[in-house]
């Protein structure tokens, strides 16, 4: 048994200059990027939902006007997707994926560094669209033809066109970069069905990804060419069928669901095991199950169309493959409970987290299976009760996990503990608060409130729930706060972590927190699916490698080569931003657009080749 | 170890209160409101009530034994001083393909009801009335084919008979939503998509726009109007004449027609049957106003209908219903009243 | 046999064992992005098959059509793949002289094709065809142009390969190249040949 040795690696992040991180190529320093990037992000969004939930506590309420509530309900939908969740999954998987599968860094180190860059810049292009008071005001779902010039003459979808087709190329490249780094990087002996399962979701999400989101890449080109260049893709008076937006736009959006929770899925099926001192019960099912997914998830886009009048057929088939996709589902949440079942259950904050995501998320997941039934979609969609549903989706779904993921992954990442009792605070404010904001929303959509309203009137009983839930979000926002506190805190006085806290069964933990750059100084050999946990109690005598890797020496590091850093992935990225911008401007009719879009993509192709150029070793 | 245990059983009993009490206090405080759709008055929504009760039932019963087996799991796995190491089971074939088939058979059950009722939604009914919808940023018209009657704001339909709903958008996609007679229908431009319902109950429902169609989707209201057949033909008959003429005695209104006919109202509205000094009110952009003064609500329901409402609405638009494509027409306060005085004589 | 051709070699050598499949990352990269790429051609193919034949307020397909021509030119970027099979044949064989010829070979066909398109895009211009006449003229020179937008890239790619090997430039790791850049051009043929049956060559009905 190995019990690991307490190490100050805590300081290791700190000594580095601004320079460093600029430049790094390193996976874990992105990972770390893109953790507080996306935290940042996910503040904003939160505090725009205090905007939303002010703006709906009292009826007739003029808190917000139409264009105000609009566009945060807009920007709070995209945020939330495109800024926080997808790139808080990303987080994780540049942090961990090479640690558990046991590489020394991805695949593309400067395309990786580069898709962070681009991820930034584009996060930023659509913000700063607050400052020039024109945000998106179109929904994150853009219908069209609401988003063409006739009905949207501002600069505000412009903003969302660019910003989105820049995160859209930044998703891609990560997702290849990822794609290519678990298929070809393990280690020797690590075979696909040893993987642990977040690595697994998190190659199914890269396929998703890759796949999924050159429909919305091409839905945008063809709105911009509307917009821009004066074609006619989504104008009626032509003969265009608005309706081709949906289904480019649904075709990203569903596998996107699956996109934003399947790597969640990952993170609990390894956090469910640790805490329960016990193997995921029926890691095949549990995986095959994820591929499934992954494949329905290309064939229930209609779904969310069930009353644009596809014709009965078309829902019927729909409905039917939605139903099928339940079904996978489920299994994951049985499994879930089979591993939590019989187990030693160590009560930690991790654990509180993954309970809460498999509660929370059932709920989500049943009334999903209302939806899916087409006459109950026709009252359900577009009311609260889809509000509510989604909702327990991406927040009791996926953020609950992702919250968990933070508290469990944070020793690895940052060498300290998160307070542990703050942490249980934390969760059971969110698990409460979060209930009153989001369950009572069920019952609006039985009152018949539809979403997207910036008011209602008085008298349509829905004054009651609507009151109630505000405060709720109101406590759901300052129990955040708390987290915001303990992690702030913990990152300069929290408990120094050892190697392995919560004695863990994955990789990773085999290494010192926060692991050295080269991240194993000797790449271990695989025998086993809990490879680490069968080094400490199993068979396996614990290899002399094991040893090195806890407690390498100068001389274990002599002959590891990392890539270079690299500051020419931020130029490209900056190109990408500079077009982008260009666009926008030209959309506000400035004479200098086309110069500053012809110079990004001169910066871009300088970046590239610049990068093409540089040795890698 | 077992003050945190304490603390946590405090906390999931708390928990558990609380979401009770949510609960609890949800069934008592919905099913009140005008759009509420637990009590149906149409059989469109009715049908789907009746679908929606057994899945709910179906879903309570996988939501407590989900939470059941979790709570039971976390309280009664929970690691305790000298527990020994738990058996490291690493699945069970049977049991997961248990759980594999029941959770489909049940989805079959759902699906089967499912596609019965969607076909049955798409017929078209062989008897009833038809009535053409249209979308407008941001009010709904209501054309009654062959009988020479447009409407806006109100729509009139006569109970016990199929109600065979057109759908049409004047500009960018909407959705028609009755919550209490029938489910959703997009309203989709260069679509032609349709609903069927039958009202069941006299009264008035209230209905609004279920997608998001820009600045003002939420005012994009309406009321559906149940009637006796008898009511709906006198209605119909109403509202197909031409536009009352206003009596010389009601010197406000008078002068509001004049206003009416000459600041440019007439480029967007129309009213049948009415000329002032050779000009026509012919506009096709706004609601018709020919029987105005008998409606209950102007400007997708954003307002009553009163006179004092309609003055307020004409003179300034935009301070109404901010962002309304209704343009600011300069009246003044005067001029606002006498227009007022005029539609609201429109009855 | 020649430094660069022997660095390919090597670099095959090395990779293989590097990798977990045997199969550089490289490599793996491309076939991935071609996987996207199909989704990206797949959206505008589909948009184009959704509009087909709506071609109200200018000329209809069968008015402007030259197949005659456009087959022709279909021909041209075909041969442009045996050209760069020649042109990996040679490498490998250690003659980098005839590599680069029909690399270059490979680029000027790509070109000639290019030149096709844009003549072709002025004709209809004329006739009246425009981004804006028809949703027919929309979705045509759009899914067209991005295709021509590919083969435009190939080209660069192309060249500069054939550019840096002649100045002896090729860093070791960059061995595989050719390979990949020759995925790359196989794949823009063969979705132009898709292209072409459902743009040109399925009847429209009058």
């Amino acid at each position: 048994m190995a019990q690991v040795t307490t190490t100050q690696q805590g300081a290791q992040y700190r000594r580095s200059t601004i320079w460093e991180w600029i430049t790094t190529v390193d996976h874990k320093k992105i990972g770390i990027l893109y953790l507080f990037t996306s935290l940042f992000f996910f503040l904003i969004g939160g505090i725009l939902a205090m905007l939303i939930r002010t703006q709906l506590i009292v009826p007739d309420n003029t808190f917000l006007g139409p264009a105000t509530y609009n566009e945060v309900f807009t920007m709070h939908g995209t945020i939330m997707i495109f800024l926080a969740v997808m790139p808080l999954n990303a987080a994780f998987f540049n942090f961990l994926v090479p640690l558990q599968i046991g590489a020394r860094d991805v695949a593309f180190p400067r395309l990786n560094a580069f898709s962070y860059w681009a991820f930034l810049f584009g996060g930023l292009l659509i913000l700063s669209s607050f400052l020039f008071g024109a945000a998106p005001n179109a929904g994150w779902f853009g219908y069209a033809n609401l988003t063409t010039l006739t009905y949207s003459p501002g600069l505000n979808v412009d903003f969302w066109i660019f910003g989105l087709q820049i995160l859209g190329i930044a998703s891609v490249a990560s997702a290849l970069n990822f794609f290519v780094t678990i298929i070809n990087m393990r280690a020797p002996g690590m075979r696909m069905m040893r993987m642990p399962v977040f690595t697994w979701m998190t190659l199914v999400t890269s396929v998703l990804l890759m796949l999924a989101i050159p429909s919305l890449t091409i839905g945008l080109v063809e709105l911009t060419f509307d917009r821009y260049f004066g074609t006619l893709f989504f104008e009626p008076s032509a003969g265009a069928s608005v309706v081709l937006w949906q289904h480019l736009f649904w075709i990203f959006g569903h596998p996107e669901v699956y996109i934003m929770v399947l790597p969640p899925f990952g993170m609990i099926s390894e956090i469910l095991p640790t805490f329960s001192r016990k193997p995921l019960f029926g890691y095949p099912f549990v995986v095959y199950s994820g591929i499934a997914i992954g494949f329905l998830s290309f064939g229930v886009w209609a779904h969310h169309m069930f009353a644009v009048g596809l014709g009965p057929v078309a829902n019927s088939v729909f409905a039917t493959t939605t139903m099928l996709i339940a079904i996978p589902t489920g299994v994951k949440i049985f499994n879930w409970l089979g591993t939590l079942w019989g187990g030693s259950i160590v009560i930690k904050t991790p654990l509180l987290f993954a309970a809460g995501f498999i509660g929370m998320f059932t709920i989500g997941g049943i009334s999903g299976v209302m939806h899916a039934s087409v006459p109950v979609d026709y009252w359900q969609t577009d009311s609260y009760f889809v509000v509510a549903h989604f909702h327990y989706v991406l927040f009791g779904g996926s953020l609950m996990a992702i919250l968990g993921g933070i508290y469990y992954w944070y020793p690895k990442m940052f060498g300290r503990m998160l307070n542990d009792k703050l942490g249980q605070i934390h969760f059971w404010t969110v698990l409460i608060a979060f209930n009153m904001t989001f369950f009572p929303m069920h019952f609006l959509g039985i009152d018949g409130m539809p979403r997207r309203i910036y008011t209602y009137p008085d008298g349509m009983g829905w004054n009651f729930w609507n009151k109630e839930e505000s405060i709720g979000a109101y406590i759901l926002g300052l129990s955040m706060l708390l987290f915001a506190y303990n992690f702030i805190k913990s990152l300069r006085s929290g408990e120094i972590a050892p190697a392995d806290p919560w004695d863990a069964r994955t990789l990773e933990w085999s290494i010192p927190s926060p692991p050295p750059a080269y991240n194993f100084a000797v790449v271990p050999t695989v025998t086993s699916r809990d490879e680490f946990w069968e080094m400490k109690y199993g068979s396996n005598e614990q290899s002399t490698a094991q040893k090195t890797n806890l407690n390498p020496t100068a001389e274990d590091e002599r002959h590891i080569h990392l890539p270079p850093p690299s500051y020419y992935p931020l130029v490209a990225a900056g190109g990408l931003l500079a077009m982008g911008a260009g666009m926008v401007m030209h959309g506000d009719g400035m004479a200098v657009s086309w110069y500053i879009f012809g110079a990004g993509i001169l910066v871009l192709t300088f970046g590239l080749f610049g990068w093409s150029f540089e040795p890698n070793h | 170890m077992a003050r945190g245990s304490v603390w946590l059983k405090r906390a999931v009993t708390g928990a558990c209160v609380a979401l009770l009490v949510v609960i609890l206090g949800g069934c008592s405080f919905f099913g009140g409101g005008p759009q509420s759709v637990n009590h149906p008055a149409g059989s469109n929504m009715q049908t789907i009530w009746n679908l929606f009760v057994p899945i709910f039932w179906m879903s309570v019963v996988v939501f407590a034994i989900v939470q059941g087996v979790l709570l039971y799991s976390v309280i009664k796995f929970r690691r305790k001083p000298g527990s020994p190491e738990p058996h490291p089971t690493h699945g069970n074939t049977k049991l997961e393909i248990t759980w594999t088939i029941i959770p489909a058979l049940i989805l079959a059950v759902i699906t089967v009801p499912t596609i019965a009722t969607v076909t049955d939604f798409a017929k078209k009914p062989d008897t009833g009335i038809t009535v053409q919808v249209v979308g407008h940023q941001w009010w709904w018209e209501f054309d009654y084919p062959g009988q020479q009657v447009v409407d806006a704001d109100e729509m009139h339909v006569p109970i016990g008979v199929p109600v065979y709903v057109e759908l049409r958008s004047n500009d960018v996609i909407h959705s028609f939503w009755i919550p209490k007679l029938a489910g959703k229908q997009d309203v989709v431009p260069n679509q032609h998509n349709h609903l069927w319902f039958t009202a069941n109950e006299i009264g008035t429902f209230r209905g609004q726009c279920a997608e998001f169609c820009g600045e003002q989707h939420a005012n994009m209201a309406f009321t559906v109007v149940v009637q006796s057949q008898a009511d709906y033909d006198a209605w119909l008959a109403h509202n197909r004449a031409p536009a009352v003429n206003i009596p010389s005695s009601n010197d406000l209104a008078t002068k509001g027609q004049q206003v009416f006919f000459t600041a440019g109202c007439v480029g967007c509205h129309t009213i049948n049957g009415m000329e002032v000094n050779g000009v026509k009110a012919l506009g096709q952009v706004g609601p018709n106003l020919t029987h105005v003064g008998s409606r209950t609500a102007i400007a997708g329901e954003v307002l009553p209908l009163t006179q004092e409402n309609l003055a307020k609405w004409v003179h300034n638009p935009q301070a109404v219903k901010p962002g309304t494509l209704m343009p600011n027409l300069g009246l003044t306060q005067d001029q606002a009243n006498q227009v007022a005085a005029f539609l609201e004589s429109l009855k | 046999m020649s430094d660069l051709s022997q660095a390919s070699q090597a670099a095959h050598i090395e990779e293989a064992h590097a990798t977990t499949t045997g199969i550089s990352h490289n490599k793996l990269l491309m076939w991935a992005f071609l996987a996207s790429d199909c989704m990206f051609f797949g959206s505008l193919i589909m948009t184009f098959m959704v509009y087909r034949g709506k071609a109200a307020g200018g000329p209809r397909p069968q008015d402007i059509w030259d197949i005659p021509y456009t087959s022709v030119s279909a021909a041209v970027l075909l041969l442009s793949s045996l050209a760069i099979v020649l042109a990996l044949t040679y490498l490998q064989r250690g003659n980098e002289r005839a590599f680069r010829i029909w690399l270059v070979a490979t680029a000027g066909l790509g070109l000639l094709f290019l030149g096709g398109q844009y003549y072709e895009f002025t004709t209809f211009y004329h006739e009246g065809l425009t981004l804006h006449s028809s949703l027919f003229g929309t979705t045509f020179f759009v899914l067209t142009g991005f295709h021509g937008t590919h083969v435009g890239i190939g080209v660069i790619w192309l060249l500069s390969l054939a550019w840096m090997s002649k100045r002896g430039k090729i860093p070791a790791i960059r061995a595989e190249m050719p390979e990949i850049v020759a995925l790359y051009w196989h794949f823009v043929d063969i979705v132009w040949i898709i292209i072409f049956a459902v743009v040109y060559l399925i009847p429209y009905k009058p």
